[in-house]
């Protein structure tokens, strides 16, 4: 399958500072692809950009085959849902909905039948009288949902959604938008920085930082082969550490040797470790590659969390249901499928795009 | 690019109308101070520099006069109600909706009413009362239509204010009066200050309310030039002209823009 | 303390130097000079001389407050645009001719309008016959645009851009183009402000005798002069008095209209 969107060498800066740098996205038709990073790192801008809200510097955005860079935001084939609704507060909700069939001037039939099908889309048949204000911040996001999608776009853009709401709806809404996403059929591109919603919700995960983007690709190859230490670090929670690659299938980490799966970094050559918390498994000291000593315990509910500290001074995190009292001597042990080894930054200038904001 | 032209030839359409507007706001008020320093009295040809009207204007007791009454006023008239209208908005903030209500009623009544019908009401008034008209009765008139300004500069700043801070003062031992000095007061003293300085101009800028309460024999800048403009213009009257355009506009850019007053951008 | 008490000064002057001053309006107006109740002062709108005047001061302030309209809502349009937010330079300078004494900015005009004045001396230069411009209803209404326009661009100006820029651009997302975003976003959206402009600019416009004085001359009569010289010349205040009740059922209803439109204040100019 083709891809519906192509971004092509985007650059783009406000007042003189570079947001994004000769990005490059492909989007498929049918995707539903998640732009996530931290504030700042240029993910917004992008969809602003698909949108048409701004226009790039350079590059050129193709849709469908067609060059839409110059193209207005009204003549743009696809919907936006933006972070705070915007809805128009002095219209009521299906005067909302059917703005965007107006401006198209579709029969009243079909709008009506059309106000209809979308809230009983987003679960809020008969609301069509109230007033925006006197809908709550999730019931107003469907709204915005149901405005965007009755004008059938093939893509529809979200921009942090779910931002304004509390914990429990947002999590509703997730799966909310998975039934919405596979009852419409229509690509989806989704903007958060929140990496559970994007993990939960993604086919496609594109991981942004300052304007560059760091790895694209399934929700389980970012998790578990984070490309570079700031994807490794962005996503849930891991222990980063200098090691040495001795050769292929065996990194050396403060002194002691672990069995694992990587090849291909040469030998003797310095890499970064991931070693994600939940993949530590703490064994008696004898039995352990490295030692170390426990140094702090917290009860998570669901898993202890745990520091254990080794002679060289580095706290690892580790997740466990096994309880390890604090000041006992432990050993660590990890599987070899569950470290892995990424290339070190190529320069100082790379390394700060990395792990240490 | 299509869009890329579309938008500069906007853009050069809006600029062209901001300097229309412009033009249309400032040309008049520059005439005048062009004129103020023309050694001509012909309003259409440039006399050469001179700054005979503004001495002129200085040696004449009647404006010398008129401003001292203006100043002495505006500063009182001010003052006075920057006290009571502090005051009056603590005491408001404080009440509950419904009388909160009434009292914001009545202070937006100054506000919205036609300055000739406050100022036909307040003569009628002081006449009922039996204060002639005068000095005393100009500078009552004066803090009546402040008083409101300085209400609506304060009342906002009293919202921002932390009511915690107040309370956490006082339970750290602080008397109510001692608390509201060392840590409210501080808060809305911007509020009072821009109040103050609002007042302030609003009163130096008043014509009409004063035209009505008056009487004969006081005059106040604005009623001297009415007076005098329909005798015809004197060279002097641009000179004054000029002066109060200056004062005003310092006065405002030191409210608008003196720390602590920016307002949030959008 | 009881925080409350320090509202007694201020009510106590409300109610001495605002409430009674206009009931004593109410009660010249409905009063003739011997104190006994009558209509008559407010009837005498109707006489031919008073409902000229008032005919005159409500079309030319509707006029000028029609061109006011139609003058800010651009500006307050680009203003907002250019994105620079209050308090800041550009829009302070299309703001602070609202501050400015508005004797100063009438006698300005004057000085432009007049049979030898600045205008008519720059047409005689270039040989062009001299226009008769003051005097005229023209220049009573150039005169109220002049002096009102930052009224009206003030609070246009505050509900503009308290539309968030999303909002917009859902509209254009939807498919709106700027015209139909034009008509069914921003201008339903700024009615609070529109509102508030027309008031501020209506009130004093329909009030006003300086401008037709110092514009107008002496021939043409506004409300606000005849209701002036009843009470600095004539020294009928029963009359003036009923007249300015007949002037506060206008601006009653603008009151009115603005509690209407703009319940939270949005369009206030403070």
């Amino acid at each position: 399958m083709g891809s519906l969107i192509d971004l092509v060498g985007i650059s783009k800066g406000f007042d003189g500072t570079l947001v994004l740098d000769d990005l490059n996205l492909s989007v498929k038709e049918n995707a539903f692809v998640t732009l996530l990073g931290p504030s700042g790192c240029g993910k917004t801008t992008t969809l602003r950009i698909i949108g048409g809200f701004e226009h790039a510097d350079k590059g050129k955005v193709i849709f469908d085959g067609q060059d839409i860079s110059s193209l207005p935001p009204n003549k743009r084939q696809l919907n936006t849902v933006f972070q705070k609704y915007a809805l128009f507060t002095h219209m009521n909700i299906a005067e909302n909905i059917a703005f965007g069939l107006k401006i198209k001037n579709k029969p009243k039939a079909y709008i009506q039948d059309k106000i209809k099908y979308a809230l009983k889309l987003v679960n809020l048949d008969g609301y069509e009288n109230r007033s925006v204000d006197s809908l709550s911040g999730g019931q107003q996001q469907r709204i915005a949902i149901a405005r965007a999608i009755v004008n059938e776009p093939r893509v529809l853009l979200l921009d942090e959604p779910l931002g304004a709401l509390d914990l429990k709806l947002r999590q509703d809404m997730q799966y909310e938008l998975i039934r919405l996403k596979n009852e419409l059929g229509i690509t989806f591109i989704y903007v958060t920085h929140d990496q559970e919603e994007a993990l939960t919700m993604s086919d496609t995960i594109v991981v942004m930082n300052q304007g560059y983007i760091q790895q694209m690709g399934t929700p389980e190859q970012i998790y578990n082969e984070p490309e570079n230490a700031f994807v490794a670090d962005f996503i849930g929670e891991s222990n980063i550490v200098h090691g040495t690659m001795i050769r292929d299938e065996l990194v050396e980490i403060f002194g002691a040797r672990f069995a694992c799966v990587d090849k291909g970094f040469g030998t003797n050559a310095p890499v970064d470790v991931v070693i994600r918390p939940e993949d530590i498994d703490l064994v008696s000291p004898e039995e352990g590659t490295l030692t170390g000593v426990c140094t702090h315990l917290i009860f998570k509910g669901v898993h202890y969390e745990m520091e254990v500290t080794t002679p060289d001074g580095f706290e690892w995190l580790v997740h466990s249901t096994d309880l390890c009292p604090v000041g006992k001597e432990v050993g660590i042990h990890v599987d070899p499928f569950d470290i892995q080894i990424m290339n070190k930054p190529a320069s100082e200038d790379e390394e700060a795009v990395g792990v240490n904001e | 690019m299509m869009k890329k032209t579309k938008d500069r030839f906007k853009q050069i359409v809006e600029n062209f109308y901001l300097v229309f507007i412009m033009v249309f706001l400032y040309a008049p008020i520059a005439t005048l101070i062009v004129l103020s320093f023309s050694n001509s009295k012909s309003r259409t040809q440039w006399g050469g520099f001179t700054l005979r009207w503004y001495i002129e204007m200085f040696k004449s007791a009647t404006i010398m006069n008129a401003l001292q009454n203006t100043l002495v006023i505006a500063f009182a008239s001010a003052l006075i109600a920057t006290i009571i209208g502090t005051a009056a908005a603590i005491a408001i903030s404080s009440m509950k909706p419904f009388p909160r209500t009434v009292i914001m009623g009545i202070t937006n009544i100054p506000m919205l009413n036609a300055d000739i019908v406050t100022g036909i009401s307040l003569m009628l008034g002081f006449i009922a009362f039996g204060i002639s008209l005068g000095f005393k009765t100009i500078l009552i008139a004066h803090i009546t239509f402040n008083i409101p300004y300085v209400i609506l500069s304060v009342m906002p700043k009293l919202k921002q204010t932390n009511k915690s801070v107040y309370e956490a003062a006082m339970d750290l031992g602080a008397s109510p009066i001692f608390a509201f000095f060392k840590v409210v007061f501080p808060d809305i003293l911007p509020g009072v200050l821009s109040g103050f300085l609002l007042a302030f101009t609003m009163s130096l800028d008043d014509f009409i309310i004063t035209h009505f309460t008056k009487g004969a024999g006081i005059n106040t800048l604005s009623t001297l030039i009415y007076s005098e403009v329909r005798r015809g213009i004197k060279p002097s009257m641009y000179a004054l002209s000029t002066v109060i355009f200056v004062t005003v506009l310092g006065l405002l850019i030191v409210t608008n823009f003196a720390p602590g007053r920016k307002r949030e951008s959008r | 303390m009881n925080k409350k008490l320090l509202s007694g000064p201020y009510l106590v002057w409300m109610v001495g130097f605002t409430v009674i001053p206009l009931l004593l309006i109410v009660y010249y107006g409905l009063t003739d000079k011997s104190g006994a109740f009558t209509l008559a002062n407010i009837v005498s709108i109707t006489t031919a001389e008073h409902a000229k005047a008032l005919w005159l001061s409500l079309g030319l302030s509707f006029i000028s407050t029609m061109i006011c309209l139609v003058l800010a809502y651009p500006l307050a349009m680009i203003l907002r645009k250019r994105g620079v937010g209050r308090g800041s330079f550009v829009v302070f300078i299309f703001i602070l001719p609202m501050w400015m004494n508005f004797l100063l900015r009438t006698l300005a005009w004057q000085t432009l309008l007049e049979r030898n004045g600045v205008i008519n001396g720059i047409l005689k230069a270039l040989h062009l016959p001299g226009q008769s411009l003051i005097n005229t209803p023209g220049a009573i209404i150039l005169g109220m645009v002049y002096n009102f326009l930052p009224f009206m661009v003030l609070p246009i100006y505050n509900v503009l851009c308290k539309i968030d820029d999303n909002t917009i651009n859902a509209a254009h997302d939807l498919g709106a183009d700027f015209y139909q975003t034009l008509v069914r976003i921003w201008m339903p959206l700024s009615i609070p402000g529109i509102i508030s402009g027309i008031t501020m600019v209506f009130v004093p416009a329909l009030t006003t005798f300086v401008i037709s004085n110092l514009l107008g001359g002496s021939k043409i009569l506004l409300i606000g002069n005849v209701i002036e010289q009843e009470f600095t010349r004539g020294s009928n205040w029963h009359l003036g008095s009923g007249l300015s009740l007949v002037l506060m059922i206008f601006i009653l209803a603008s009151m009115a209209l603005i509690a209407k439109y703009d319940k939270e204040g949005e369009g206030t100019a403070f």
